[in-house]
């Protein structure tokens, strides 16, 4: 973990609610995809966790849905404004898992820690395939940017008004895989927990105090015991995950 | 030069600043990001008998300048506290730390207390008679003068280190409370525990927390922390820790003025990782500028004669 100042490139939305921000700063502590950031927010007291998008030398990309009082304030952020941030928090993915034809599951909001994931997976030689669900076609954002890569993507929408009708757990059903990597709201986790075929890793989120492990506000229980999401999370494997 | 040294019951601090507990774990996750060495001390997460996981999430939330904690205490129990969590706190700190010990009876706290006793790490215990976070607990025997002291005479009974009793805010008049300790043989005093709040979310309609209740700390506890710091110096002549709201070197000195011998810090540690060695590096500064030559003279310097 590294705290640091880091100054706004740019804040857009990118679908209804959903917002881009490229942050310049240290990038030094991050080590994983599918880590987060805490961010201190003016006139907030609890930092704000947030999950990363995409990384890379000196820039840290983050995608968020405003969803209360911290997140519908970083949207009104501008270039140039700074943010006081802890970076390189929990654990994020493993990549070094024993799989060839990885699955990328993301719902909504819980997608963008997926991208960084499935440029490293690419990078490694992977065959990647990546499923998409969102409610409608308003909602959706990012396909391009992980079809760019290189990966397979199909997109599910609930309404059936883009790619497949139905849940991920639908769209799912027709693709080889031989390892998943989930994020996404815990509905869709249980589903998947009842479908998927392989082992896999799931983040969680969970309301935080610090993000570093210190107040044990995020603590859930797990096979081996009590774990922090901020810490020994916030990704699980399927095997330790009690549902 | 400045001197920041304080004593807390013949121990030597080199500074009054001193994590409190359950903001700074076993030490151990401060010490990847700096020397935590240069700390008066560490209060170790709150220990108990048994293992506990909490109550359940979400157990924290957001409040005006400060948050509502609702995490229950959770502690892997004092055997492994022992076993596994002081050798790993011994490995990053090498000065008396206090011991922070709950429980839900008086033969609990006496129990862990006893346990916790040939630690040779541990200078003092401090006795939480004060979480509001769990039913029936320690916050039982934080608000009434009788159970209080019988916690305490029951924990003298098995160490020899000093206990200091931590103290609820959660009550009609602290200084009851504080005398009853004093009374049955508590070597200090620690205050205050975290105040007892509510946030209700207005989409669910419903409490926040899934506890419904949580303990309120922070910068906005400051001035009742203060106050009942100064209340309780006045009706007692044990030593005080001092605490709640603190966040900065001025807090430090401004909680001392109201009778503190030493300070701990919490809520600010979660906000802000290098808040104590902040406030440490500070502190020389700021005394400098108030024209104080030794932290040991302001100790109540705000009451009268």
């Amino acid at each position: 973990m590294t705290q640091g100042i880091y100054r706004v490139i740019s804040n857009r939305p990118i679908a209804p609610s959903v917002y881009k921000a490229e942050l310049a700063g240290d990038t030094s502590g991050l080590t994983a995809p599918g880590q987060f950031i805490n961010i201190k927010i003016e006139g907030l007291y609890l930092r704000r966790p947030i999950s990363i998008y995409d990384y890379d030398e000196g820039k840290i990309t983050v995608i968020y849905k405003t969803v209360g009082a911290g997140t519908e304030k970083l949207a009104k952020a501008a270039p140039g404004d700074k943010f006081d941030i802890l970076a390189g928090l929990g654990n994020g993915f493993d990549i070094s898992k024993p799989t060839q034809k990885p699955l990328l599951i993301g719902g909504g909001v819980g997608i963008p820690p997926l991208y960084k994931l499935c440029r490293e997976l690419l990078q490694k030689g992977k065959r990647v395939s990546v499923v998409l669900g969102f409610n409608k076609k308003e909602e959706i954002f990012c396909e391009k940017e992980f079809s760019s890569l290189g990966a397979a993507v199909t997109v599910a929408t609930v309404d059936g008004s883009y790619g497949i009708k139905g849940f991920v757990t639908d769209a799912m059903r027709n693709i080889d895989y031989d390892f998943f990597y989930t994020c996404g709201p815990l509905a869709m986790y249980k589903a998947i927990e009842n479908t998927a075929v392989t082992s896999g890793q799931f983040s969680f989120e969970e309301r935080m105090g610090c993000g570093f492990g210190a107040c044990m506000g995020c603590s859930c229980k797990t096979k081996y015991g009590s774990k922090r999401i901020c810490k020994d999370g916030p990704v699980l494997d399927r095997e330790e995950i009690i549902w | 030069m400045v001197d920041t040294r304080v004593t807390l019951s013949g121990i030597e601090l080199a500074n009054p600043v001193i994590p409190a507990s359950g903001a700074f774990g076993f030490g151990y996750e401060f010490a990847e990001l700096y020397d935590i060495n240069i700390l008066g001390s560490i209060s170790f997460k709150g220990t108990t008998k048994e293992p506990r996981f909490g109550n359940p999430t979400p157990r924290i939330a957001e409040a005006s300048a400060g948050l509502l904690n609702s995490v229950g205490l959770q502690n892997p129990g004092v055997n492994k506290v022992i076993s596994e969590e002081l050798p790993k706190l011994k490995k990053c700190f090498n000065k008396p730390v206090l011991a922070n010990v709950s429980g839900f009876s008086v033969e609990d706290y006496a129990y862990t207390c006893e346990k916790l006793d040939t630690e040779d790490c541990i200078g003092w215990f401090e006795i939480n008679i004060s979480c509001p976070n769990v039913h029936g607990g320690g916050l039982a025997f934080g608000t009434d003068p009788k159970n209080a002291a019988a916690v305490t005479r029951a924990v003298k009974k098995v160490t020899n280190k000093p206990v200091y009793i931590k103290l609820s805010p959660n009550v009609t008049d602290i200084t009851e409370i504080a005398k009853a300790c004093e009374a049955a043989g508590a070597d200090g005093l620690s205050l205050i525990n975290t105040l007892l709040g509510m946030r209700i979310d207005l989409k669910t309609k419903k409490p926040v927390l899934t506890n419904k209740t949580g303990g309120f700390s922070g910068p906005a506890v400051k001035p009742v922390a203060l106050r009942m710091v100064y209340d309780v110096y006045e009706a007692v002549k044990i030593p005080i820790i001092g605490m709640g709201g603190i966040s900065t070197a001025e807090d430090v000195i401004e909680m001392m003025l109201a009778g503190a011998r030493a300070t701990e810090v919490g809520a600010a540690n979660l906000i802000e990782p290098f808040a104590c060695k902040n406030i440490i590096e500070n502190l020389p500064a700021v005394m400098e500028k108030y024209n104080i030559k030794s932290l040991n003279e302001i100790i109540g310097g705000a009451h009268n004669g």
